[in-house]
Parts: C-alpha cells; structure tokens; sequence
C-alpha cells in the first residue's frame, strides 16, 4: 500500500510535467489542427538558454523565467515564420512542415553550438526529500505538482472568464463560425502559441531541473510524451491532454514498480502497446470532442 | 444601404451565381427566395465574406467591401446568421451570446447581453446551459441572438427555418416580423418562399443563379409565372402565393 501511495506521487509529478506538454500541443491542434512536432523544440531552446545563463553564473530563480520568456517567444517565432505560412492548407502539409521545423531548430544547435550533450548545474533542493508518515516524498515532484495545479487553474481562468479564453473556445470548435462572429483569426492562432510556449516553458523548466543537461536533441522525449499525452486523452480535448499526461506519467511509473526486474528496461515499449490497444478500443482517445475545424 | 452589383461567383468551373443584382434599404426586410440550389446561400456567402466572388462589387453605406473577410464584415456592420444555426455547443447559452459581442467593447457588451435576456426568455432561463441541449427552436433564436450581440446595422439569416417544426417555424418568422417592427434591416435567404413573402417588404428570386424576379411581396404572390421556379420547393403550381403578403 505505501509502495503504491509512493508509486502514485511519483507518477502524479512526472505526469503534470506531460499535462503541461500535452495541453500545449491540445491548444495549437484546437486551431489550427496541427499536431505539432516541434513542441519539444521549445524545451531545447529553453535548455540552452539556461545552459548559457547558469553558466555566467545567474541563479536558477532568475534563469526559471527566462527559460519561460524563451519557449513563448519561440512559440510565436515559429508560427510567424513557418506556420503561419501554411495555414489552411492541409494536415499532412502541417505535419511535414512541424516535421521540417523541428530538424531546422535542433539542426542550428547541432552546427552552431555543439553536438555533444552539455550539462548544467541543477538547482540543489531537486533531489530533496522529506517524510509524510511511511512515505518518502521529493520536494520536486510536490514543487511540480503545485506549479502544475496553478497553472491549469490559471488556464481554466483564462479559457473560462476572458473574451481570449471565450474566443479559443469558440475557435477551437469551429473556427469559420467563429470568424464570422468576428474573432480575429491571427489573434486567436498567435494567442494559441504563446500559450502553448507557456505551458511548454513551464513544463521545461522541471524537465530540465532534473535532466541537467541538454543537446540539440533534447526536444525529442518531452515532445512524444506531449503528443502521446494529447492522443490519449482525445486530440482537440484540453481537459482530454491533461487526463492523458497524467494516465501516461501513472502507467509509466506503475509499470516500471510492477513489472519484473528482469523486463524493467522494457517499461516504455510496454507503455506504447497499451497506448495502442487503447486505440484500438477507444479511437478518440480517452475524452471524445465533437469536432474540431482546421484553418 | 446594401448594393450588390454583377456578383459572379464560381465551385471550380461551376457557375452557381451569374451577375446577380440586389439592393437593401435602411430598415427594410428583403426576403431572397428560390428553390435548392438556385444560389441563394451562395449569394449570402460571397455578400458575408466566405467565397470570394469572381466578379461584381457589394457596397455597404458607400464602401466597397467586396472580398472582405467575415471579421472585417462583421465590424464594418453586417452580421450573419449562418445556415443549420451553427451555434458552440460546447459553450453556454450566455457564452455563445458574449462571443457574438467579441466586436463591441466591454460595456456595451453587458448592455447587449441584458437585452437579449429580456428579448429572448427562453434563452435567459437556460443561460448557463451548454448549447448544444438546446431545442431547433431555441437554438435559432440563440443564433439569432448572438449575431444581434454585435448590434448589426444589417442581419443576413440563412435559411432560418431550416430542418425546424411548423410550429418552431412559426416563432421564426414571429420573431423576423418583430425585427422588422423595431426597424431592422434585414436580408433574409428562405426557401419558404410565402412565409418569407408575408415578412418582406421587397424580395429577390433567384433561379440557376440568376435574379428572375424582383418586386414588393404582394407583386410577386400574385406573379403565377413564378411558380414553375418554385418546383419541389414549399409552394407548389395551384397552391397560389398568399395573397398580400407585403407588410
């Protein structure tokens, strides 16, 4: 029993880190259709930032924003320069051209600065630990289940009492109908992405406190897990992404406890086929949307 | 208030509008009447900014706003009730209203909001209801509702009676005819051609994408030559348009 209390904490922090990832891809799908996989770029452009920034010696509460400020602004780079471009057209223009952004941005790190993986110094509470009765619990997973809960409330508040929110909404379930009613179609899309950067810059930030390092492609990992966090929970679906992020960081940490040690290493490899008998049975993800218009 | 001049409008290689011609004065009610696929919704489309006409030019109060997007329509004035209602299911009845207002500042907004309470009861007693539980009926009156959120100087309806209840049908055209009583310019596209008729005070036919006839509603109830267009539409040869339908 304490061993599956202790299992569930775990699984909650690594889970709210793929929430944060998966909202961000939910929000740009929800206007544009775009499954995008350049996500995880964002966290490699935040990596970097703190790379260069902790090593002139600034302080992880100073670098923290800044790794944030990064993935919005890149966020609302990419779409200037590449997305915005291809806007309408159709899904598997979009998928190539996130494809094509994504090779871009770790092809720059990978020519311009450096191949190798560099490290950082990680903040010293992260691997901090404190007792609550049998169970032994990590600041940092608290830190990230805390930051995650304001976040999603912050984003709940947003969707729900602001005309940006109401238009994201509205835009999301159908974008030509929303036009009409005269939401600005840049607004709303560019809206989009600086929301989807901030959740992905938050999300980066415990990724890379507790990584520690970072090389071009550092993207990678958090960018699928975003995805398949998405495609759980039902693409187009914001509470969708946030269900599937935490199912996908439980059965991780669940499966890597339960299963034994000799096929331990193969946790992942288990994850993917449940995720695919999920599909099998239950298509649409996890949460159904009604429907969801491209522009 | 509206001109509409040669508008041509093409699927493809497909004529579905061929010069079509149309005017709406202040505080009129114009009915655009035909059968299926005369181009009806094809002409409120190209007027709303949803299909780029090939040729012809829309003026609104003097300005050119041919080719203008939906958005850009919708501040200059004009709003549009979609066809089949096409209201955010997912968003509350007071949502859908509010988005309909996302044009007009903040205050004017509440204002709005209150007076849509007041004017549609139905829609106030269901206000934090998602949409989508609502019925055909109030469903057309939200979408009408929310298109009025962004205070039009003109409403263009699609098909507003489309796939309701007689009865339902009968609140629709109530509620054009108390538009109309308050002095709202409206250009309504119905294929319910003698309902549409009793509403208007003028009305365009439109047939294989061409105006045939034009004239005041009691005009073209009495014009028998007309029936032929209204093949497998709500009026039938013999039926006969009602009589004095202009208000």
């Amino acid at each position: 029993m304490t061993e599956l209390a202790q299992n569930l904490i775990d699984g909650l922090g690594r889970g709210s880190i793929y929430a944060l990832l998966a909202l961000g891809v939910a929000v740009v799908f929800g206007v544009m259709h775009l499954l995008n996989f350049a996500h995880g770029e964002l966290i490699t452009v935040g990596g970097y930032v703190a790379l260069w920034t902790l090593g002139a010696g600034w302080s992880w509460y100073i670098v923290t924003p800044l790794i944030v400020l990064s993935a919005v602004l890149t966020s609302l780079a990419i779409e200037r320069v590449a997305f915005s471009r291809v806007r309408g057209s159709s899904d598997f223009t979009l998928l190539l051209t996130s494809f094509g952004v994504h090779f871009v941005i770790s092809a720059i790190f990978l020519l311009y600065v450096s191949a190798s993986v560099k490290p950082f110094d990680r903040p010293s509470w992260v691997t901090n630990t404190y007792s609550v009765g049998p169970l032994n619990i990590e600041v940092y997973d608290t830190v990230v289940i805390a930051v995650t809960v304001l976040t999603l409330i912050g984003t709940t508040l947003l969707l729900q009492r602001t005309m940006f929110g109401l238009s994201l909404r509205a835009a999301a379930a159908d974008f030509d109908t929303a036009r009409l009613m005269g939401v600005r179609s840049d607004t709303v899309i560019r809206g989009a992405f600086a929301l989807s950067g901030l959740l992905a810059g938050i999300a980066g930030v415990f990724w890379l406190m507790r990584a520690g390092s970072i090389s071009p492609s550092a993207g990678i990992t958090p960018m699928l897990k975003g995805v398949l966090a998405a495609l759980i929970g039902g693409l187009g679906s914001l509470r969708g992404a946030v269900i599937g992020g935490l199912v996908l960081g439980l059965a991780e940490v669940l499966l890597r406890s339960r299963l034994p040690d000799s096929i331990a290493s193969l946790t992942e490899g288990v994850v993917f086929l449940l995720i695919a008998l999920l599909f099998i049975f239950r298509p649409q993800g996890l949460v159904t949307v009604k429907h969801a218009v491209r522009v | 208030m509206l001109e509409v001049e040669g508008l041509t409008a093409r699927y493809g290689s497909i004529a579905a509008l061929r010069g079509a011609a149309l005017s709406v004065g202040s505080g009129e009610v114009v009915g655009l009447i035909g059968p299926n696929g005369a181009g009806k919704t094809t002409l409120l489309s190209s007027i709303a900014g949803l299909l780029s006409p090939a040729e012809g030019r829309v003026t609104f109060e003097g300005q050119d706003i041919t080719g203008r997007s939906p958005e850009q329509l919708l501040r200059s004035g004009v709003a549009l009730v979609p066809e089949h209602r096409r209201i955010f299911a997912d968003l509350t009845v007071e949502e859908n209203l509010r988005i309909g207002g996302v044009t007009v500042p903040a205050a004017k907004r509440v204002e709005l909001l209150d007076e849509m309470a007041e004017r549609f009861v139905v829609l106030k007693e269901k206000w934090d209801v998602p949409a989508g539980y609502l019925s055909g009926g109030e469903a057309q009156q939200l979408a009408i509702g929310r298109a009025l959120m962004s205070a039009p100087r003109l409403l263009m309806m699609d098909e507003p009676s489309l796939g309701l209840a007689p009865v339902l049908v009968d609140l629709v055209f109530e509620l054009i005819g108390t538009l109309r009583d308050q002095g709202r310019t409206l250009l309504v596209v119905e294929q319910n051609a003698a309902r549409m008729l009793e509403v208007s005070d003028r009305a365009y036919v439109l047939r294989s994408g061409e105006v045939v006839a034009s004239g005041t509603g009691q005009e073209l109830s009495q014009r028998d030559d007309l029936f032929d267009t209204f093949v497998g539409s709500v009026v039938a040869p013999g039926e006969g348009l009602p009589a004095g339908g202009a208000a």
